[in-house]
């Protein structure tokens, strides 16, 4: 029996969702690879983006692909760790920012 | 981090220094036991097996494995303390060929081609034979590595020689771990030097031309949107230009199979490279068009099946016994390592195929 949750084998059978629902998987994939390709902004900063998402939502797959695609298309570790940083900064802030709900409520009730 | 060995695998007897070891790590396992398809069945999917000669285009010769440089990722398992070299006995009889082939492109590679003896006589001499392109495939290091090398630039000046040369990368640190401490200024310089005779310059003649393989066990991006990243960088930080980008695979035998083993990413590299097959790019690759001479004047159908000591299938084996309609049509000899030319934009030494 499968002793973890996660498996990076699984990361390769993604596509495989088509399977019980292929409308809905394709429609999906379409929008995804649509989504990536170049646009306003640039796949490298596309992927970068990605990668800094894949960290605030903490998926292990995303962050294996993400990695992966950066290093392909050259972007250097000190870039990856920044986008990182980005994701973090975020993250926190927003942790942080409800602390101004805290105040409020304690003003309010115990002012 | 992987450290640059400094030593061949060769010099190092290592099991995978030996071509008959390579290639039962690449027929044996996942491609044995049926979980990835072996490359003569994928082909035979889209009914391209066997891959067959077409008219010869590019005559690649590989004058000997010995180097300056030790790169992590050498598939000829080059370095200083290989002894491989082309004599000049032998030169003479690629001549020959050279004067009467009918191929547009003649590729010189090593090795670094430079560091045989007689690399200089053999250029002046082929130069003569008139072939439009004529290649050498310089690791630009070479040029700052002795006072005698100093010159190359103006000697390839003078021949109208078409320079190609790696570069991992246009940071320090990347070019360095890959290529040994050292190589990224190295290269820079050689580069600015080459810049500074006319190679590379937007309307020069004088083609200078950069080849890009990935630092690791990953492929190669788009080979536009590197060269675009590449040339900016390159001129922002150190006022370089160059031509084209050539974005090359690297493929799992010597020393990057050796890499990809000891840092446990060989089966998703495979897996890589098998799921990014791409049929349009079997159809290009460059191993149809050219034909690779060894340091002993052995002949191949590409560099790789010379370092995995793959012959071509032919009556023809020997420079001393070319004969170009003989070899046109062979069946191209082929393995698991094949899958590297057809991944996504597909692989050649003049870049992407597809």
């Amino acid at each position: 029996m499968q002793k973890t949750y996660y498996d990076p084998a699984d990361l390769r059978k993604f596509g495989k969702i088509t399977e019980w629902s292929e409308e809905l998987g394709n429609k999906f994939f379409e929008y995804y690879g649509k989504v990536f390709e170049e646009g306003a902004l640039t796949a490298r900063e596309k992927s970068l983006i990605a990668l800094a998402v894949a960290h605030t939502e903490q998926c292990p797959y995303c962050i294996d692909a993400y990695t992966k695609d950066g290093l392909q298309r050259g972007v250097t570790k000190e870039e990856m760790m920044e986008a990182i940083h980005v994701g973090a900064a975020i993250k926190s802030g927003a942790t942080l920012v409800h602390g101004v709900q805290m105040m409020n409520k304690v003003n309010k009730l115990d002012g | 981090m992987t450290k640059v060995k400094t030593q061949s695998l060769h010099k190092r007897e290592s099991t995978l220094a030996q071509s008959k070891r390579q290639l039962e790590i690449l027929s044996n396992g996942i491609f044995q036991n049926g979980e990835l398809p072996t490359f003569a069945k994928k082909i035979g999917e889209t009914n391209q097996f066997p891959l067959k000669a077409k008219k010869l285009e590019i005559l690649q010769i590989n004058v000997g494995y010995m180097c300056n440089q030790v790169c992590e990722h050498c598939h000829v398992d080059a370095g200083p303390d290989r002894k491989e070299i082309m004599t000049k006995e032998t030169m003479q009889q690629c001549l020959e060929v050279i004067k009467n082939t009918g191929a547009h492109t003649l590729d010189l590679t090593g090795g670094a081609p430079e560091m045989n003896p007689n690399f200089r006589w053999f250029v002046e001499e082929a130069s003569k034979a008139g072939i439009i392109d004529f290649i050498v495939r310089s690791n630009l290091t070479i040029i700052r590595a002795n006072k005698k090398y100093y010159d190359l630039p103006e000697f390839f000046k003078k021949h109208n020689v078409h320079v190609v040369s790696s570069m991992p990368h246009w940071t320090r640190g990347k070019t360095d771990k890959q290529r040994g401490e050292g190589v990224f200024d190295m290269s820079i310089k050689a580069l600015q030097e080459l810049n500074a005779v006319g190679y590379g310059m937007p309307d020069s003649g004088l083609r200078l031309d950069l080849v890009y393989n990935p630092s690791g066990a990953f492929l190669p991006g788009d080979q536009m949107a590197m060269e675009k990243d590449f040339k900016k960088a390159l001129m922002e930080d150190f006022g370089i230009q160059f031509h084209n980008l050539f974005a090359i695979t690297n493929l799992p035998i010597s020393r990057f199979l050796d890499y990809l083993i000891a840092s446990e990413n060989y089966e998703d590299y495979m897996y890589q490279l098998v799921e990014a097959y791409n049929p349009a790019a079997v159809a290009n690759v460059m191993c149809t068009n050219t034909i690779s001479v060894s340091w002993d004047g052995f002949l191949y159908d590409c560099d790789f099946n010379q370092m995995l000591e793959l012959p071509v299938n032919s009556k023809v084996k020997h420079i001393s016994e070319y004969n170009e309609e003989l070899l046109e049509g062979r069946n191209i000899v082929i393995s698991q390592h094949c899958y590297g030319c057809t991944a996504g934009a597909g692989s050649s030494c003049q870049g992407s195929v597809a």
